[in-house]
């Protein structure tokens, strides 16, 4: 292929790396070191002794740990390859990543959190010391609050499942408080992230699941019949993974509502909705954020990220503690909170990401927030157009609806003539320098799925050439079906055998327990 | 010439939104207006106010300027000198583990796996591998929210092994981590606090003894404990838990394990904890990640909660390639079935440990351990010479935080924190409120970073605010 064939609407010519990088438990030699440690003054010596002398026989270690010794550079080489082995999404077109909300990250945000004002912060400075980040965070909780409506804000869950987890806590203090103690059902959809029902499940609720109907959104019928004096909460998305809105909502909370249960909106799936729509308005209670996905932060390799929950003001006592409040002069960390659930991560969460949402949302403004909306339904519908002309690809449910910032599509009709599924497909892609695609979350309720999400960060060349490539890849699958079914052949690795990961015999997580097996066997 | 800037131009974020790249996109879907993207969606849910957020700071220099405007009133530990720990550490963080953590294939990774995420799942594999070396465990955890979460769940798995009803816990235990374990568990579980020993502040035999009986699911400590002393019974204390079939569990940080034995020496079933003192920043609390380790048994294995990313070969045996196993335990596997919900972790700050790890090796960890058991002897003593001030109202060895005591000084806590800012020290943790029976007393943290000389000034300074009559 020319360079010059290298353009928008082509699929490009890309040979990932592959550095047959060893272990690391099986590199460097005895006696190297990668750092040295500030070493005892004199005078610590002299006045303590040998400092393994403080420990008692039964606590000291006496085995060294058999760890790697490398010198600095090459420990640094070693990651860096091992980095080079990473589609990040700063390097490729990552929009298939349905859910996730893969938008760009911006550098002057990290450069903003990289500054020891934020990076060498204690969490239990003096409140004096850290004006600073209680300013950014009360702030952030102000703009989210007009986002959806809410009441109270509070930033401690570390992702959007946490968040989840920390609402259905506080929906099960609500009503411990109000005695209704025979409320231990929770009430949510197939096609909610699957972190509602474990949420639930967790905390110790009985889980109803609602299935679509044959307009694609959550059947109401079954919610009616779901509902008794033993619901506590519906806990539901929407848009749900599918991309197409639930323009009955409000039925759905009212529903609840009559039976006394509290509705929690899952808005992972943020991105289309802001200024568009609110929680508040569509009846519900609580809702989170997840703060990497809409708002920016970085994914970094799966986290940490920051889920941002949010409740009405009946609701807003409840919330961990401590939360951040303003006098009008000083803002401070309140712990006054008897009635709060406690906490529910060490301190107050994961604050770079709070600066990071912060900057975002003062870079885009109000209006800018609500065309990053439009443009991503805008990116995202222009892409649908594209992808389905896509032979053996399509978008089963609700034909003729909208959808919103992302849509849940089928490759059945390729499966069913090639024998080429979305697994397939998923890997052949990479031998394009495509990142892999979301396909659904378990269960697959629409078959071979794929789920791309195109923010509004993405233009109009990348998803000609996204689409370009998924052409190329379905037509293989007609063509040369071995081709794909045994990709990926440009990547750092190649088909690997997936015994090992679901047998418990061979499986291993370590070295030193791969070692021991592999030696028995 | 004022800008004027307004939905129609190209913000540097939002290529399509270029008046003419976004006509033709509208024009190929077949819409007018943006507007008509989302016709679909009720007029009664329609937000047609204006929401009250500041208008934006298109360029970067401003946005750099304001952001940076407000951060400047936070005073760092880098500004002052810090004696804060109590779950959040300063320890050095080497310059390699800040170089690769910012490498945009790793900051910007998400959710991709075997195949495209090739050296991501290996840096996994390998943090899981190194911390396995440190622990003596065969099976690490990915990465959970925290540390505390990391207890949370290491005693959710206790209960659903057991299939018993009750935990016990040190009086002594972090109080966050007590908070974070009664909302997880506190509905499963009777959760009790064993009383402290009298002299060592270590779990009460007698007590503990009472209390444990064939409900007991697991008995949890934290070992070097969060006071900072050392359990010196651990082992009788794990010989009890299993004498009555209950498991034992150990919360430690890793830092310690460089000269302090592991806990699976002295009998720890489940062992968790943080890593946040392995090559991260504080970030305010933001540089905590949690891991859980057990043995290579059926019974620990089904019971995590979290991914765990195992080994395997390439087909054509081209090299070792790695995957998510056994997610059936995962909620992402089995929805409410599951052990317990998860979602995303802390996957940066696990390749920053396994960066830190590989760095120092078994030397390193023994030197840096040394370091800090000799620098918080060093400070307990210097402090223990101040007129009024007391270090040693716990009687075992300590490790990096030493509870320094203000009792006999009239001060209070807090006044004597007030008056170290003025010397620009960040005084401990105040205890006062968490732990009455220790009267006014702080927790003092010393880690390989803070100097001899740190700590003498500290002194100095405690002498001069408690007794040249500067404090109150």
């Amino acid at each position: 292929m020319k360079n010059s064939d290298n353009k928008a609407g082509k699929v490009r010519n890309y040979h990932g790396v592959r550095w047959d990088e060893p272990i690391i438990m099986e590199m460097g030699q005895h006696g190297q070191r990668g750092f040295v440690p500030s070493p005892l003054e004199d005078r610590v010596i002299e006045k303590v002794g040998d400092p393994m002398d403080l420990l008692p026989s039964g606590l000291k270690r006496e085995q060294e740990p058999a760890l790697p010794e490398l010198g600095q550079m090459q420990v640094l080489r070693h990651f860096l390859r091992l980095s080079q082995e990473t589609l990040g999404a700063d390097l490729c077109i990552d929009l298939g990543q349905g859910t996730c909300t893969m938008k760009y990250s911006p550098k002057i945000n990290e450069a903003l959190v990289s500054s020891p004002k934020m990076s060498e912060l204690h969490p239990y400075q003096d409140e004096e010391t850290v004006q600073g980040i209680l300013e950014i965070t009360y702030q952030l909780e102000q703009y989210l609050k007009e986002l959806s409506g809410m009441d109270k804000f509070s930033f401690q869950g570390s992702s959007g499942t946490q968040a989840i987890y920390a609402n259905v806590s506080v929906i099960r203090k609500y009503f411990l408080d109000r005695g209704e103690t025979g409320r231990n059902e929770i009430i949510t959809t197939i096609l909610s992230h699957p972190g509602n029902p474990g949420a639930a499940a967790t905390a110790g609720y009985k889980v109803i699941t609602l299935m679509p109907d044959e307009s694609g959104l959550p059947d109401l019928e079954a919610l009616k019949a779901a509902v008794s004096e033993k619901t506590a909460a519906l806990l539901i998305t929407n848009p749900e993974d599918t991309g197409i809105f639930n323009d009955r909502i409000s039925e759905f909370t009212d529903i609840v509502h009559q039976a006394g249960g509290l509705c929690c909106y899952d808005h992972a799936n943020a991105n289309g909705l802001m200024g568009i729509v609110r929680a508040v308005d569509m009846g519900f209670d609580l809702c989170h954020y997840n703060l990497h996905k809409s708002f920016s932060s970085p994914h970094g390799s799966h986290g940490p990220g920051a889920g941002a929950q949010g409740v009405t003001e009946k609701l807003a006592k409840y919330l961990p503690v401590p939360t951040v409040e303003f006098d009008g002069k000083k803002y401070c960390l309140s712990y006054d909170r008897p009635d709060s659930i406690g906490k529910i991560r060490k301190f107050y969460g994961v604050p770079p990401v709070f600066v990071r949402a912060y900057a975002y949302i003062r870079s885009l403004g109000p209006d800018g927030l609500k065309l990053a909306a439009l443009l991503s339904i805008l990116n995202n519908n222009y892409l649908l157009k594209k992808l389905l002309q896509v032979p053996g690809l399509s978008c089963p449910m609700a034909e003729g609806r909208q959808r919103i910032e992302q849509a849940r599509l089928s490759w059945a009709e390729l499966k069913e003539t090639t024998g080429i599924g979305t697994d397939c497909i998923n890997r052949r892609i990479i031998d394009y320098g495509l990142q892999t695609y979301f396909t659904s979350h378990h269960p697959w309720i629409i078959p071979e799925p794929f789920t791309p999400e195109p923010p509004e960060s993405y233009s109009k060349d990348d998803l000609d050439e996204y689409a370009a490539v998924l052409e190329r890849v379905a037509r293989e699958a007609y063509s040369d079906p071995d081709l794909v079914r045994d990709a990926p052949h440009n990547s750092a690795i190649s088909l690997i055998d997936v015994e090992p990961l679901m047998d418990l015999e061979r499986f291993a997580c370590t070295w030193r327990s791969f070692l021991k097996k592999n030696r028995q066997a | 010439m004022k800008r004027e800037h307004d939905v129609a131009s190209a913000h540097p974020y939002m290529p399509t939104g270029a008046p003419e790249i976004r006509a033709e996109m509208l024009k190929e879907v077949g819409a007018d207006t943006l507007e008509d993207l989302v016709s679909d969606i009720p007029e009664k849910f329609r937000f047609r106010g204006k929401m009250n957020i500041p208008e934006p700071l298109l360029s970067e220099s401003d946005l750099k300027r304001h952001v940076e405007s407000i951060m400047v009133r936070n005073i760092s530990c880098a500004d002052y000198t810090s004696f804060l720990g109590a779950g959040c550490y300063r320890h050095y963080v080497p310059a390699v583990c800040d170089e690769i953590n910012s490498r945009a294939e790793f900051l910007t990774a998400y959710v991709g796996d075997t195949y495209s995420d090739h050296g991501k799942m290996q840096a996994f594999f390998e943090y899981c591998s190194l911390m396995a070396e440190l622990l003596e465990m065969d099976v690490v955890s990915y990465t959970t929210f925290d540390g505390g979460q990391a207890a949370c769940s290491a005693l959710r798995m206790a209960l659903k092994i057991t299939g018993r009803k009750k935990l016990l816990v040190p009086a002594t235990i972090n109080p966050e981590v007590l908070s974070q374990l009664r909302d997880y568990s506190g509905h499963l579980a009777e959760i009790i606090t064993i009383d402290r020993h009298p002299e060592t502040a270590g779990m009460e035999l007698e007590v503990l003894d009472r209390e444990l009986d064939n409900q007991t699911a697991a008995v949890y400590i934290e070992n070097p404990s969060y006071l900072g002393f050392l359990e010196l019974n651990a082992g009788k204390i794990s010989d009890l838990a299993h004498s009555r079939g209950a498991l034992f569990v150990v919360g430690a940080d890793p830092i310690s394990l460089g000269v302090i034995t592991p806990p699976a020496t002295y009998g720890a079933d489940i062992v968790c904890g943080d890593i946040q003192s392995l090559g991260l920043h504080m970030h305010y609390g933001g540089g905590c990640a949690g891991y859980i380790a057990t043995p290579d048994e059926e019974r620990f294995i089904a019971s995590y909660p979290t991914y765990i990313y195992g080994i395997t070969r390439a087909r054509d045996d081209s090299g070792f390639g790695w995957g998510r196993a056994l997610n059936w335990r995962t909620s992402h596997g089995s929805r409410e079935k599951a052990n317990e919900y998860m979602g995303t972790a802390a996957g940066l700050w696990a390749i920053t440990a396994a960066v830190y790890l590989a760095l120092m090796g078994p030397q390193g960890m023994k030197e840096t351990g040394a370091t800090i058991l000799a620098r918080t002897e060093y400070a307990r003593r210097i402090l223990g010479e101040i007129k009024g001030v007391r270090s040693n109202l716990i009687r075992a060895p300590h490790f990096r935080e030493v509870v320094v005591n203000f009792d006999n000084t009239g001060c209070s806590t807090a006044a004597v924190n007030r008056s170290l800012l003025g010397h620009g020290i960040f005084g401990g943790k105040d205890l006062s409120g968490d732990f009455p029976w220790l009267g006014q007393s702080a927790l003092y943290c010393f880690t390989e970073a803070t100097t001899a000389d740190d700590i003498d000034r500290l002194a100095e300074a405690l002498d001069q605010i408690l007794n040249s009559r500067e404090g109150n």
